[in-house]
């Protein structure tokens, strides 16, 4: 049972930060009216925020990397999120597996 | 003591309530929770210090952000400036929720939003539209979420240690998988296509261009930037 001192001191941060998000609403209340092009914005940031983590695995990582997204990617539309992760999960091994390297 | 109708009893009717309300997505979340566990375990992090984590920060979304991130020796800035970059839905619900918490105490209050999240949000706005908000219901609900999220990770955490490689049996791409499916969920049409787009080719030329761990603010930036410009005033929203 082992917590690394720069891994505490991120986390502690991350959940100060997580927190500060959960409480300010709060005291914002009623008086935070957006606009709905901001509005537009802020409901884009979790789908933006999400890609950007894994563009470089989506576009820039490799054939296999970009072929096995586009299968998933297919399977989302159809699939809950769990057989989403095992469509994808299953498609990176198996191309690794068939075309090594 | 307590203003009429909030007796101990229908306290406790209400928090029963709370957790039969909250029971399916408590369940949805075991499988999430322990592939968190295992993915941050491939990572490097211990036992101990995904089980603080699920505790301290009790978000999952930005828990995975940051673990797909997560490189020795840490960049710590860049870690917690995702992880706020993607709680800032939070300000919105929270803000949302506030008037209809007039049943609640300020440390209920503060208390209970420590497990606002995307469900407990959900579920406590429409309870609000039926009858009162109690603090009993939101907070058992926070609360049921809040066990099982630490559980299901330290439990996967543990489980995925003994695993070996995370490549051998691709969970290096789970991240990728997982994201997509979430992203799949939150799908709205055009006004979710026009920032995924720019998102995915700005985060891609920033990761070739300039490296990690950039490619996660410029992306995040241009889908952002692409929202609000594509944003048209016949939008149904």
């Amino acid at each position: 049972m082992i917590v690394d001192l720069p891994t505490l001191v991120t986390i502690v941060a991350m959940a100060v930060v997580t927190y500060a998000t959960r409480i300010s609403g709060l005291a914002l209340g009623d008086r935070l009216k957006l606009g709905p092009r901001a509005k537009a914005a802020v409901d884009a940031i979790p789908p933006a925020v999400l890609v950007a983590v894994i563009a470089p695995s989506l576009l820039a990582t490799g054939w296999r990397e970009t072929s096995a997204s586009a299968i998933t990617i297919a399977a989302a539309t159809r699939l809950p999120l769990i057989g989403t992760v095992a469509v994808g999960v299953a498609t990176i091994v198996l191309l690794r597996h068939v075309v090594p390297g | 003591m307590r203003p009429s109708g909030m007796s101990a009893g229908t306290s406790r009717s209400e928090a029963l309530e709370g957790v039969v309300d909250i029971a399916p997505a408590a369940i949805a979340a075991v499988p999430i929770g322990l592939l968190f566990g295992a993915l941050a375990a491939s990572k490097g992090l211990s036992i101990a210090e995904v089980a603080l984590m699920s505790a301290l920060v009790c978000a999952g979304g930005a828990q995975f952000a940051i673990i797909e991130l997560w490189t020795y020796p840490l960049a710590i800035g860049t870690l917690v400036a995702s992880t706020a970059l993607i709680n800032l839905r939070h300000i919105l619900m929270g803000a949302s929720l506030a008037p209809k918490t007039g049943a609640f105490r300020p440390w209920q209050r503060l208390l209970t939003f420590y497990a606002l999240v995307d469900e407990t949000w959900a579920f406590g706005e429409r309870r609000a539209t039926a009858r009162p908000l109690t603090p009993a219901y939101f907070g058992a609900m926070g609360a049921t979420l809040w066990i099982n999220w630490v559980t299901c990770s330290t439990l996967g955490a543990a489980a995925g240690s003994l695993l070996g490689d995370p490549r051998s049996i691709g969970a290096d791409f789970a991240f990728t998988a997982l994201f997509i499916g979430i992203v799949a969920a939150l799908w709205r049409g055009r006004s979710t296509a026009v920032p995924v787009i720019a998102a995915a080719v700005a985060g891609a030329l920033c990761y070739r261009l300039v490296g990690s761990p950039w490619h996660v603010m410029a992306g995040a930036a241009a889908g952002i930037a692409g929202a609000a410009l594509a944003w048209r005033p016949d939008e149904a929203r």
